[in-house]
């Protein structure tokens, strides 16, 4: 069974249909017991990150995630739920993360020159389809051609101090951390639940993922 | 690279897809929920419903139809019409759309797309403006533009591109841009007023009102500086797929998600 944890952040309708569509069981849960239980995790999020880590914290939901997270289980962060796993979020302030992966999320600068109009300033958010290039090769890239597009919605981006656990890369002004993976984790900036037949590829793959 | 973004919009009634055909009114154009299959198979990077479902009507059927196709297609589905609040976005929301479009509300209220976003996220507050030129000089060039509302019958006193900006501030993560001069006119966007617009705001801005031809589509983003192209009878009378589309704009140099 695949759980969506519900704690509060909108968008997991869309996440948990998504997985329907590729054949997966899943189930939305707000249930502690019933995150123990999971195969495989998917935390979502979108919206600030101190609002997202404060109701995953108030939540009481944290312990069954750790717990699956250190029993090696598979776990999926999607968007504001990638960047949770970071060290620490600079959105409205600096405020921790859950330090899974040490570096900061910050925001994109609003005076970076579009590339294709240099008189002009690229949009924050950065909101549209952009392509995405593998930098490691992980099951659930597979068939996925390389530089595929992926639909994003967000200001803020992870910044892993480690290269090697970066598993995509996009370009948006400055390259920028689109996908990140480690053992059981992996993690996309980008919404696989919105980025239709990559997106769905990407996400049967996790539902057979056994790290 | 940024795709530049194209998004058919449907125009939903009491749960049927409808278009104004000019001197005829109102026909019935089908299921929303089958024509939304279409898209996404076709390749369109969004979709947008404009539910223009009376207030005396059953309003509840945007909300299944929504939930329908948030079942089928995995792209992102704004709804906008008739939201006044919170609650009207919640229950979208939970439907499966993953952006709303505020209008009238906020021009009554503009605190409302504050309470919106605050509580929801920018990423899902989507401002449609409705904008009309009021002032031109000696040589017919649009100078200033203004909010109307009731479909482009009532002027509100609103400086467009000042409500965009108060927009943004408030907390719109997008910006959808009606031409009511242009809209149902098949000449084009008004591009002086989306480039004024697009130049203003941080925030993408979505060109809609007056596509006849794929070269508009063009204008809109290069011209324009349009983030993202609306557009809805083009697709929806076959005058052309999404492919073509696509293809067309890919041939003007524009990138686009093939």
């Amino acid at each position: 069974m695949i759980i969506v944890i519900d704690y509060g952040s909108g968008n997991l309708r869309s996440v948990a249909k998504a997985l329907e569509s590729v054949g997966a069981r899943v189930r939305i849960s707000q249930q502690a017991e019933e995150i123990k239980q999971a195969s495989h995790l998917v935390l979502p999020g979108v919206g600030a990150f101190a609002d997202c880590h404060r109701n995953l914290t108030a939540s009481g939901l944290l312990p069954a995630l750790w717990q699956h997270v250190e029993a090696g289980k598979p776990f999926l962060g999607i968007c504001v739920g990638m960047q949770l796993l970071f060290s620490e979020g600079h959105e409205f302030g600096i405020h921790p993360g859950l330090n899974l992966f040490a570096g900061p999320v910050i925001r994109f600068a609003t005076d970076m020159a579009d590339p294709e109009d240099g008189t002009r300033h690229l949009k924050v958010p950065h909101m549209g389809w952009n392509q995405v290039q593998q930098t490691q090769s992980h099951p659930l890239w597979r068939d996925i051609p390389d530089g595929a597009h992926f639909y994003f919605v967000h200001s803020y981006h992870g910044c892993p101090q480690d290269p090697q656990v970066v598993a995509g890369r996009a370009d948006y002004g400055i390259p920028f951390t689109a996908a990140i993976a480690r053992d059981n984790l992996f993690a996309t900036q980008f919404h696989p639940e919105k980025s239709q037949r990559h997106g769905l590829r990407l996400l049967h793959h996790f539902t057979e993922w056994r790290p | 690279m940024m795709a530049k973004r194209i998004i058919p919009c449907l125009d939903v009634r009491a749960g049927r897809v409808v278009k104004g055909v000019q001197f005829e009114g109102l026909v019935d154009a089908g299921d929303p929920v089958e024509a939304a299959r279409r898209y996404d198979e076709e390749g369109a990077d969004e979709l947008t419903f404009l539910d223009i479902t009376a207030s005396h009507e059953n309003r509840d059927t945007i909300l299944d139809v929504v939930s329908r196709t948030a079942e089928q297609v995995f792209i992102p589905l704004t709804v906008g019409g008739g939201i006044r609040s919170n609650a009207d976005i919640r229950r979208l929301l939970n439907a499966g759309a993953d952006k709303v479009g505020i209008n009238t509300a906020a021009v009554f209220r503009p605190e409302f797309v504050q309470e919106a976003s605050s509580q929801f996220g920018s990423q899902c507050i989507v401002v449609a403006i409705d904008a009309k030129c009021v002032e031109r000089n000696s040589e017919g060039l649009p100078l200033r533009w203004e909010i109307y509302t009731h479909g482009g019958r009532k002027p509100t006193g609103l400086d467009a591109v000042q409500w965009a900006q108060r927009m943004q501030a408030y907390g719109a993560g997008e910006i959808l841009l009606t031409s009511m001069d242009r809209d149902g006119t098949k000449q084009g966007y008004d591009l002086p007023l989306t480039r004024a617009i697009a130049d203003a705001l941080t925030i993408p801005v979505i060109a809609s009102g007056g596509v006849g031809t794929l070269q508009d589509l063009a204008d809109g983003l290069h011209q324009g500086g349009a983030d993202a192209v609306l557009a809805a009878s083009i697709f929806h009378f076959r005058q052309h797929s999404i492919p073509e589309a696509k293809a067309y704009l890919r041939s003007r140099g524009i990138n686009v998600r093939l």
